[in-house]
């Protein structure tokens, strides 16, 4: 089995899927000759043509727009944004139709397409190019948003959402695109869509994450458990349908709970979640849900990004706190 | 480092066969069947009075909010007409003429303005989409349904409807920039019927046509007359051809007027003179069409008189059957609205159709 970075791994996905079914293709800026500008779509052209891996104008709203045209007429398009800070030149896309034409015509065309975009903090980039913005989408009836954590679920969960009938945002931590490797079956293989994994088993509290902050949220449970802390951890993996099924079970199981995310703290998939387990497991809770995230800011320049970002000792504490009351 | 012209302005066509006194430029008069001729009249005819009699239920509260059409009968019907089945026809929110010359039935129409979602579902065997609300949006798809038939080697055509006001929005600049890219065969036909809202054609633009976009685009636009039914015709011929054959965009911009309002929320009268709509309505497509007909000998008085008794008549039962099914749908279960958001329901979801339902069986429909 190949030792795959997520870059790499979204990119066997991508050739994957490119070879298996001839109504699936790639359309963006740069994702063509230049193989996208982190690289994702590399060598794909050359393989599949320029008829399939479309290089376009500079324009998101027309690169989604003829996304939506795409799949009425029975392509399989996968729209690629180059950071998520640009997709909002195409949210009145995205929003209005992408979102409901399935609903609006009562079946007749549903929008099979899946929308790619980095997302998040932590690699230094520009203004305008960190924040984490599920939220919004997750807000959206009609979308699926999917956020892997690694390089072999992102493979798995890129095939999966391409086979979606739905349209799914898969959004990219970009912040662990090569951050590390993992081995990546050379057997095709996906994973459900909606459903979150126990990614580590434990007993006295529940610390639930996705995407950059999976690996933030383990080191933090290694922490607890040199102190004689067993952490439950739970990739949610798809952020909207949540699967409450996972979540209020390890709820139930350890009666404490933390949430992390870098995306803003007020209405935030938290929230979210909190609300869910209040509304389901309140009984069996032993503190009130705690949540560790993104300050209500736009995240600060590159040299005081790590200041806002939850980090493992932060999450520790939160987890601390939880268990003292 | 010369300074130079690089390449020089290019004039733009404008397209009048048939003028609103009924005088037609034989050389330019295009041979079209009597029967199809009969047919654009009678579809222009059908949505005038289907036009009037919407505007009645509005009145009368029986149905919602709707844009009129009055005015631009010839711009629709005359640009769609020699569509295959099988290409692509996109509206904005003004092309009922054009959707039930496609084959949307009243009733379709009547139950999506009074409010039920069932009205704008689209049969299998269509390539027609639903009106679109968010202005210049529906351009962009139909490039990439252009784009898709281009892939899969199909000859199908896509004609996609806009206002002038539309060609203010983004949408519309990377729609037709992409077709161009690409060559695909779409054909974008402008309504410009001089208003948006409340803001002139003017106050839109500052280009003195709106066909002359199409040039910094890198392919070809036309203004016609769009109340000229003839004019629309050939225009809509020659750019379907170019792009079925070329697979080449083409703009057609059709000159014509909205003679009601924006939609029947709007009162017109805050915006602009009743002597400008005046003057349009001598210009009326109808009465100009009926004017030719006669001339030509496809049509009589009688006829013209006996097809309006014959639409009332349809128009009349077709409410019969829009209300029959209102009563079917208010019958049958509301949670209909929670149908088709996604392929398969999502847990979270189905609790609230089952909350949903609960509380209906508990309460009774609030509005009822």
């Amino acid at each position: 089995m190949p030792e795959l970075t997520m870059v790499e791994a979204l990119n066997l996905a991508l050739k994957e899927k490119l070879a298996e079914d001839d109504r699936v293709v790639i359309l963006g800026q740069d994702v063509g000759v230049d193989g996208g500008i982190f690289r994702v779509t590399l060598g794909l052209i050359e393989e599949f043509g320029p008829e399939r891996v479309i290089d376009t104008p500079l324009a998101e709203a027309g690169i989604i727009g003829m996304a939506i045209g795409m799949c009425m007429n029975g392509l399989i398009p996968l729209p690629e944004m180059q950071f998520s800070g640009f997709s909002y030149t195409a949210f009145h896309q995205i929003e209005n139709h992408v979102a409901r034409y399935r609903w609006r015509t009562r079946g007749r065309f549903p929008m099979p397409m899946v929308i790619r975009m980095p997302y998040g903090a932590g690699v230094r980039a520009f203004e305008l190019h960190s924040e984490s913005r599920e939220a919004y989408w997750a807000h959206t009836p009609g979308l699926k948003v999917v956020i892997p954590s690694t390089p072999r679920k992102a493979r798995a969960l890129l095939r999966a959402a391409i086979e979606d009938p739905d349209p799914v945002v898969f959004y990219e931590p970009k912040a662990i695109y090569r951050a590390f490797r993992e081995e990546v079956p050379e057997e095709p293989e996906t994973l459900p869509i909606g459903k979150a994994e126990v990614v580590r088993e434990g007993s006295d509290i529940t610390l639930m994450a996705y995407g950059a902050m999976m690996p933030r949220t383990l080191q933090a449970a290694d922490m607890l458990a040199e102190e004689g802390v067993s952490a439950e951890v739970i990739d949610l993996m798809t952020v909207s349908p949540m699967d409450d099924e996972t979540i209020t079970a390890s709820a139930k199981k350890t009666g404490r709970v933390v949430v992390v995310h870098e995306a803003c703290r007020s209405f935030g998939p938290a929230a979210e979640i909190i609300a869910r387990l209040n509304d389901k497991v309140f009984f069996h809770l032993e503190a009130p849900v705690a949540r560790v995230t993104g300050y209500d800011m736009p995240p600060p320049f590159f040299a005081r990004e790590q200041l806002f970002l939850p980090t493992p000792q932060r999450i520790a504490d939160e987890a601390r706190a939880t268990l003292a009351l | 480092m010369p300074r130079k012209i690089v390449e020089r302005p290019q004039p733009i066509e404008y397209l009048s066969i048939l003028d609103w006194t009924g005088k037609v430029d034989r050389k330019l008069e295009p041979d079209i069947p009597e029967e199809t001729l009969k047919t654009i009249y009678r579809a222009m005819l059908f949505c005038r009075l289907f036009d009037e009699r919407t505007l009645q239920l509005q009145r009368q509260g029986r149905i919602g909010t709707f844009a009129p059409i009055k005015g631009q009968e010839a711009a629709q019907v005359a640009a769609v007409v020699q569509l295959k089945p099988t290409d692509w026809f996109i509206p904005s929110f003004r092309e009922t003429a054009a959707q039930i010359y496609r084959g949307l039935t009243p009733q379709d129409v009547w139950l999506f303005y009074a409010g039920y979602n069932e009205g704008v579902r689209v049969p299998d065997d269509k390539h027609d989409l639903p009106l679109c609300v968010p202005v210049a949006s529906q351009c962009q798809h139909a490039v990439g349904i252009a784009y898709a038939s281009k892939y899969k080697g199909t000859d199908e055509v896509t004609m996609v409807f806009h206002g002038d006001g539309a060609t203010s929005e983004g949408d519309f600049h990377e729609a037709m920039n992409f077709a161009g890219v690409y060559q695909l065969p779409v054909i974008f036909v402008c309504q410009n019927n001089q208003w948006a809202i409340s803001i002139p054609r003017e106050r839109q633009t500052r280009s003195k046509t709106i066909a002359q976009k199409a040039i910094a685009y890198g392919f070809g636009g036309i203004q016609v007359d769009g109340n000229d039914p003839l004019a629309v015709y050939v225009a809509a011929r020659e750019a379907i051809e170019r792009a079925r054959s070329e697979s080449m965009p083409t703009l057609i911009e059709c000159v014509t007027y909205r003679l009601g309002v924006h939609t029947t929320a709007d009162d017109p009268k805050r915006y602009r003179r009743d002597e400008e709509v005046k003057e349009w309505e001598k210009k009326d497509p109808i009465p100009r069409f009926e004017k030719y007909l006669k001339a030509k000998g496809v049509m009589t008085d009688e006829d013209f008189a006996g097809l309006r008794e014959e639409i009332r008549d349809e128009l009349k039962r077709a409410w019969k059957e829009t209300e029959a099914k209102i009563r079917e749908f208010e019958a049958g279960s509301p949670d209909v609205i929670f149908d088709h958001i996604y392929a398969v329901e999502p847990p979270e979801l189905a609790e609230q159709r089952a909350y949903f339902l609960e509380r209906i069986k508990r309460e009774g429909r609030p509005d009822a």
